[in-house]
């Protein structure tokens, strides 16, 4: 039998994402925004409920700390930031959020762990596989290039107390050969895969500074998905309003055009895109579009409409359509596609992004099938 | 369901070993029981405060949550695990070294004897892993007649109110010894007569309640004129003990008053560990310290552990580390009282070369440090023994918020200044001090508490929120005095919204 802390942590999970206990909703501390930081470095805040309590105020309260520095200097490296130290006046119990700082693998990680994403099984016949070498093991023999230093300077000192040479008043510590340690590589096999994801937006005038921002958070966390599912890479963005071209990345989310909507335009150039540079049997192929559902014409969502049938649908895993809210749009292009292809098709999948807070919800909406 | 299991072969022989030196050291301690765990339990006992049944609760499974994830992402390792009770249970991780188990065993036995011994465990029930299971069983039991969501709703409220303890209820000593026993005898003799009728109150709840004849429930602390509504306004005036003054007074169900008395006793179970974390951290290191020194460390281990050893003491610049303020603390009164560097004449010697080389070869250091685990908790241990040579040695210093620059800034180190920051934070377990001005405000019934303000403003936003859940148990408005942005404030919550009156 399960211990019962599994139900009580199922229910905390449960208050989380705001499926029961409405009412301790707002004590939740947004866990699941993850902030870049820097080079691929992040923070991960955890999820937690503060039980209100009777405490002190924060910021004016100040701490006492361990260390160098004059008065005035600050007790860490950024401005802005350093909690106040609760001190450890026997709070064992309170705990802060956890803020934990990361690379790209493990927050892709943690990212499908709190999504629940399945992991993707790539299509077709791209299933050659090749083997990587990851340096994961510590070996006696190796270039400098490869010297670990820590290990070195340990077993240099461990020669040097064992041998009674070792002073601590002057604790000089000199390695000599027998002390060097080296990275070594361990070989794995990875499969052989690679997948292109092609992002079109509308960037006529009803799509403002906060629908980008939306978009281009999601796109960051879709990337990031797909990079950790896929060998290689590539990604390619087209932008479009009455017609379409393709754009570097830093031009996608800059743009701002002021002309009518043809959403076939981006269709299109999508479709050229992938008969040139992309056969569908060796690429995994994601298409997604992101608009705020406005489309000049009946006409032309019907021309889109034939463009995914007999083409687009057949040659993508999966194709994926973003509907940013925004004042002025009017959603026609959602409700046109799901009244051809239903909300829970598995080769078109579409999403309702309302605001900032419904990110995640759209990225498990887009990724959660595992194509 | 416990998934833990005694440790045997290799292991019990080192445990044997460890105690011996323990012996030698003249450690005095529970009788000591190792069980052996996988991470995940080791993460649920931790979850669960160290113990292995509680009562069902989102906030076990939310700590459980952030410990699990913590060790999934390799940020966090949990490396002791021990609680207070007799025989004192620890947990030692499987997947941990022989280094490591012999660091653990020697610490647990630090622990342990403080446990025992300090003062002001003295009154903990050292029964607690049964306690906590009843505890958990009625909860269930409550949950499963009155619906789960409306037990923990209310538990959610008491757990707001939690940490309004007084702490001189761990002075009470043998007063609370005899009625405790007086108690149990009348229980005993009680039930032996036939006339007790068996319910499924707690004790600690009955602790609060005697039943008379008629089944009816008075409480014994209230005076007998508890009828006329003038009485009133002195009932419970200066109680600091919120929780035991809401068993007594707000208008409850009896299984509400049950939950609360448990939750209390949980707390007040907790509260000795959180007024000696300096204290029993820094005497665990020490022992673990001195025992794989001069005892247990094989030579191929000094390394590994000096580096342990160091992870564990590392300073920061936004926290005291207990564990490094606790042993060098301890080691800095064994050094003085070795040295006679203590009492009228080495105060009152001016002579800085020679107070710096003074040696009267007192040799009373170890006797000293155990008289200090026996008597003191963290605010006396700094008030008495924090010297200006120790914060400079230490490296102490205070730091406080710069509004121009955002940020937190070292701000002096000065001793005094570190000495009364040290103390601000410690006082009363880190909790603002809350009590109960007047029962029968306005002559409403209405609750009007007072937040001793000691200068430091309370969080007004998680002050709102408290006073919400307080009214909830309370039914009438629910006041708080306090001082707020330099003015003397009183914040009433009527059921509807929170008002301020200076």
């Amino acid at each position: 039998m399960d211990h019962p802390i599994k139900r009580d942590h199922s229910r905390f999970r449960k208050i989380v994402k705001g499926k029961i206990r409405e009412n301790l909703r707002k004590y939740i501390s947004q866990g699941q925004q993850i902030i870049p930081k820097g080079n691929d470095q992040f923070k991960v805040p955890m999820p937690s409920i503060d039980i209100p309590r009777f405490k002190f105020g924060d910021k004016s309260e100040g701490g006492t700390g361990q260390g160098n520095g004059e008065a005035g200097d600050p007790i860490d490296g950024e401005p802005g930031e350093g909690e106040p130290g609760e001190g450890e006046a026997g709070e064992g119990e309170g705990k802060k959020e956890l803020e934990v700082e990361m690379d790209v693998a493990e927050l892709a990680k943690i990212l499908g762990d709190e999504l629940e994403l399945p992991n993707i099984e790539p299509k077709g016949k791209a299933k050659l596989e090749s083997t990587v070498d990851k340096y994961t093991s510590i070996g006696t023999i190796g270039p400098d290039s490869l010297k670990h230093l820590k290990r070195t300077y340990k077993e240099a000192l461990k020669r040097q107390m064992s041998m009674g040479v070792y002073d601590p008043v002057d604790p000089r510590v000199v390695p000599i050969r027998k002390d060097y340690r080296f990275r070594a590589a361990d070989t794995k096999v990875e499969m052989e895969n690679s997948a292109v994801v092609i992002y079109m937006m509308d960037v006529s005038g009803s799509m403002g500074e906060e629908q980008k921002e939306i978009v281009r958070t999601e796109s960051f966390w879709i990337n990031l998905w797909l990079k950790s599912q896929y060998k290689d890479i590539e990604i390619r963005y087209i932008i479009h309003d009455a017609t379409a071209k393709e754009v570097e990345e830093d031009v996608f989310f800059r743009t701002r055009e002021s002309g009518g909507t043809l959403i076939s335009s981006a269709l299109k150039l999508c479709k050229e895109i992938i008969e040139t540079d992309y056969n569908p049997n060796e690429w995994n192929i994601y298409p997604f579009h992101f608009s705020d559902g406005d489309n000049w014409s009946a006409d032309d969502t019907k021309v889109c409409l034939s463009l995914l049938d007999d083409f687009l649908i057949p040659n993508s895993n999966m194709f994926c359509y973003g509907q940013v809210e925004s004042r002025y749009g009017s959603g026609q292009f959602y409700k046109d596609l799901s009244a051809k292809y239903g909300t829970s098709s598995d080769d078109v999948i579409l999403s309702k992004i309302k605001n900032k807070d419904a990110i995640l919800d759209s990225i498990k909406e887009f990724l959660g099938k595992g194509n | 369901m416990l998934r833990s299991k005694p440790i045997e072969g290799d292991l019990l022989k080192l445990q044997k070993e460890i105690q011996g030196y323990a012996d030698e050291f003249g450690l005095d301690y529970f009788p000591q029981i190792f069980e052996m765990c996988d991470y995940d339990t080791i993460n649920i006992l931790a979850a669960q405060g160290g113990f292995p049944i509680r009562y069902p609760h989102w906030k076990f499974g939310m700590d459980y949550d952030q410990l699990s994830k913590g060790y999934r992402y390799g940020i966090q390792k949990i490396y002791e695990m021990v609680i207070n009770t007799d025989p004192c249970y620890a947990y030692l991780l499987e997947v941990n070294n022989w280094l490591d188990q012999k660091l653990v065993m020697a610490h647990v036995y630090g622990h342990n004897d403080f446990f025992k011994n300090n003062t002001w465990f003295s009154n903990t029930n050292r029964n607690m892993m049964d306690i906590m299971a009843n505890n958990g069983s009625k909860i269930r039991r409550f949950m499963e007649t009155h619906g789960q969501t409306k037990v923990e709703l209310f538990i959610d409220k008491v757990l707001s109110l939690e940490n309004l303890l007084d702490m001189n209820h761990l002075f009470e000593t043998n007063e609370i010894l005899k009625s405790r026993n007086k108690k149990q005898e009348q229980f005993k003799s009680e039930s032996e007569n036939g006339n007790y009728v068996v319910d499924d109150r707690s004790q600690a709840l009955k602790s609060f309640m005697r039943t008379n004849d008629k089944g009816q429930e008075i409480s014994p602390e209230l005076p007998p004129e508890e009828e006329d509504i003038s009485a009133e306004k002195f009932v419970g005036k200066g109680e600091k003990d919120i929780l035991r003054f809401l068993i007594n007074h707000a208008p409850l169900e009896p299984w509400q008053a049950d939950v609360i008395a448990c939750l209390r006793e949980e707390a007040y179970y907790f509260l000795p560990q959180r007024i000696t974390k300096i204290m029993n951290e820094g005497w665990a290191s020490y022992w673990h310290s001195t025992i794989l020194n001069q005892k247990a460390l094989e030579p191929s281990e000094f390394i590994d552990f000096a580096s342990i050893h160091a992870g564990v003491m590392a300073m920061s610049k936004q926290n005291i580390n207990p564990y490094k303020i606790g042993i060098e603390l301890f080691r800095d009164i064994e050094f003085r009282w070795n040295t006679g560097r203590f009492g009228k004449e080495y105060n009152e010697c001016t002579d800085l070369y020679e107070k710096e080389n003074w040696d009267k070869k007192t040799n009373l250091g170890r006797q000293k440090i155990f008289e200090v685990r026996k008597s003191h908790n963290d605010i006396t241990f700094i008030h008495e023994f924090l010297t200006p040579e120790f914060c400079n040695r230490q490296k102490l210093f205070t730091y406080k918020f710069n509004p121009r620059s955002k940020r937190m800034e070292v701000d002096t180190r000065d001793f005094e200044a570190i000495k009364q920051k040290l103390l601000t934070q410690l006082a009363n377990f880190g909790s603002p001090v809350i009590e109960v001005e007047d029962a029968n405000y306005k002559n409403r019934k209405e609750l009007l508490l007072r937040h001793k303000h000691y200068g430091v403003d309370l969080d007004m936003q998680f002050a709102d929120q408290t006073m919400r859940n307080l009214f909830a148990i309370w039914k009438r408005p629910v006041s708080l005095a306090t001082a707020y942005e330099d003015k003397e404030v009183i914040f009433t919550f009527d059921g509807k919204e929170l008002k301020t009156a200076s």
